[in-house]
């Protein structure tokens, strides 16, 4: 595999100058367990096979590339793939990490899951692998989130997860995330804490990415297979990160690949709401790792803001801090109107809904293809499915659904 | 000696004393008198919390204090300001600032480092800089006889409690109970046997902390450390304070039962 080339994380996880473990002194050995267990697993052919029956039977993987023809046909520039995340069980990339850190949960003999969420993709994917697996789940949301998102709290509810509000800080994803913290530290003994992206502290990072992996590998085949060469570019929505980490991560070798990860930029960068971590925060350091983090002059973290729930988030996975300032990988930013926009051509041209946080993508790839040949491919990764996002489009829009 | 070493030393096997408070709260130009009154009433060491809007180690008291000191405007930079003013009466109470790093971080560490030596800081407690992530502001640290103080949980290994004390200064924070502070289920009888087990590692002093909220319980705890920290309670004490001379009057209620208690025996 080309990925074992580049073989970051180091020892002590940390990418160049970011990552690492920068939690609290209770975590500790938990941390060191999970390291441990990660370790062994990943190599262990048993494992591996489970991951990847499951992947194939319930989650439905592999999930197609596919040629978006009229939406290259209106761009009127490089070929536009869609590799279709979308089409996964539960509607988005984040089940292949529950997927698999739910094995690894099972074979630590740990009865109990923890997980946050923002916009409840990553709460429902856990609480669906919780619940095929028969362990107890607890999800932790922030308040304005659970309001912003009755839908997915329900799903959570519905699949037997119980759904803590939390109403400390900003109320959202970042404070879901201190709470979850807080709870595994009480609980060290018997629970395993599911993050949902490629951030947190060693080994998260690795282990999120790794599971998501599949994309890229995926990615590489499929187009071999269609293409006949690897793509011309990779584009991918960032939040934390972990479906672009999962995309790019076994592209990182083909320096001939181009990669762009798409940070959301709100209203505008010039306006302050944005959660554009890499192109508009400063290094720091937050729930456990050492990134790019939305920080005012004082270090305290800010809010963020994004039309797209699933990107609201004030750090970015610091595999990504290290690809940007590497330069290996290149971090733009769409806007909220750039997005919605997307959002609609894709739905109208190929009869695809997008999730908010994909259409981001969707958004820099059409721009991307029209300074590109005829003859060059880019692969945009479609993450997620929009309809979860249906609501929030009738409220922007003014529509009563 | 620095000033943290000292002291200790010459409360030769009496129970030091720390309370906890967070830096602009429950106002922020009630943080300097509120420190002098602690001093009045039987602290040995301040622990000055650097408020932050991500305080994972924190049960809700702590973090509540933390949202309305910044709030009320308070940041690193006139913490800083405030050590250095409650300096200006005080030069024999070791302050210990606690919190997380992103703030300091920001500030840039030698920047941080330098400041916070000038103002009379002595201790610098990081809760999510562990000793692996701390050798630069370690580097810095050493140049101003400044002392990072580490924690050690319940769950830390034994190989690990030895790697801790062999980087540790000033104290070593033993952290009482798997949880957060403030939490409430503390067994006095595990701690110690816990603090006499860690004795081993190390002759540092060895306080504790997360989950001692009055003098029975700091009591309890007591037999085999050197000092007990209290926080949660303490902050609870002084939430619903509007006035200086009502925050005074609460913390001087809230310190003198613990320090008798503590002198007992």
């Amino acid at each position: 595999m080309t990925q074992d080339i580049n073989n970051l994380p180091d020892e002590t996880g940390h990418f160049g100058r970011f990552g690492g473990n920068f939690a609290s002194e209770t975590l500790f050995h938990c941390l060191e367990e999970l390291k441990t267990a990660y370790k062994k697993l990943k190599n262990d052919a048993e494992f591996q096979q489970q991951f990847k029956q499951d992947l194939a039977e319930f989650v439905g993987r592999p999930s197609p590339l596919y040629f978006a023809e009229r939406l290259t046909e209106q761009q009127q520039g490089a070929k536009i793939w869609l590799k279709r995340e979308d089409l996964n069980h539960t509607g988005a990339h984040k089940i292949n990490n529950t997927v698999g850190q739910i094995l690894l949960a099972k074979a630590m003999g740990k009865k109990r899951i923890i997980a946050e969420t923002g916009a409840g993709q990553h709460g429902v994917a856990t609480a669906t692998v919780a619940a095929r697996m028969g362990l107890k789940c607890i999800v932790y949301m922030g308040s304005v989130d659970i309001e912003r998102q009755a839908i997915n709290v329900f799903r959570m509810k519905l699949l037997g997860a119980e759904v803590r509000a939390v109403d400390s800080g900003s109320k959202t994803l970042k404070d879901a995330l201190n709470e979850a913290m807080r709870d595994w530290v009480a609980h060290v003994d018997d629970t395993f804490y599911i993050i949902g992206t490629v951030a947190g502290p060693a080994p998260y990072p690795e282990m999120v990415r790794d599971f998501n992996s599949v994309i890229g590998r995926e990615v590489r085949k499929q187009s071999m297979e269609k293409i006949g060469r690897l793509p011309d570019a990779l584009v991918a929505c960032v939040g934390g990160g972990s479906n672009a980490m999962g995309l790019f991560y076994p592209f990182i070798e083909d320096k001939e690949v181009k990669m762009f990860g798409v940070e959301a930029g709100g209203k505008g960068l010039e306006t302050g709401q944005h959660a554009a971590s890499i192109s508009a925060g400063k290094v720091g350091v937050l729930h456990g790792n050492r990134t790019y983090v939305m920080s005012d002059d004082a270090g305290q973290v800010t809010e963020t803001h994004s039309i797209s729930a699933g990107l609201d988030y004030p750090g970015v996975g610091p595999e990504h801090a290290y690809l940007n300032d590497s330069g290996r990988a290149e971090y733009v930013t769409v806007n909220d109107d750039e997005a919605l926009a997307a959002f609609h051509i894709l739905t109208k041209t190929e009869g695809i809904m997008p999730a908010l946080e994909s259409a981001h993508a969707i958004a820099y790839g059409m721009k991307l293809a029209k300074f590109m040949s005829a003859d060059q491919h880019i692969v945009v990764n479609l993450s997620g499915r929009g309809d979860k996002d249906v609501h929030t489009v009738a409220d922007l829009e003014g529509v009563s659904v | 000696m620095t000033l943290l070493d000292s002291t200790f030393k010459q409360r030769s096997g009496k129970k030091a004393l720390i309370p906890f408070i967070t830096a602009g709260f429950p106002h922020p130009k009630m943080t300097v008198s509120l420190m002098h009154t602690l001093v009045d009433n039987g602290a040995d060491i301040i622990e000055l919390g650097m408020p932050f809007s991500d305080p994972m180690a924190d049960g809700p008291v702590i973090q509540k204090a933390s949202e309305q000191a910044i709030k009320l405007g308070c940041n690193l930079a006139l913490t800083l300001d405030m050590v250095a003013q409650f300096r200006q009466d005080n030069q024999h109470t070791p302050v210990v600032l606690m919190g997380y790093l992103n703030p300091v971080e920001s500030m840039g560490y030698e920047d941080f480092v330098k400041t916070a030596a000038e103002a009379g800081v002595n201790g610098l407690l990081l809760v999510d800089s562990p000793p692996e992530e701390s050798a630069d502001l370690q580097t810095q640290l050493k140049q101003h006889d400044m002392q990072q103080i580490f924690l050690v949980a319940p769950t830390t290994s034994d190989s690990r409690k030895a790697f801790i004390c062999q980087q540790a200064a000033g104290f070593i924070y033993y952290v009482a109970l798997k949880g957060v502070t403030g939490s409430a289920d503390l067994n006095p009888e595990v701690v110690n046997q816990e603090i006499k087990d860690l004795k081993r590692y190390s002759d540092l002093p060895i306080a504790i902390g997360f989950g001692v909220k009055d003098a029975a319980s700091a009591v309890a705890v007591a037999e085999q450390a050197d000092a007990v920290v209290i926080g949660s309670a303490l902050i609870q004490v002084l939430s619903d304070c509007t006035t200086s001379e009502q925050a005074q009057q609460k913390a001087a209620d809230f310190m003198r039962p613990i320090r008798s208690a503590l002198d007992s025996l």
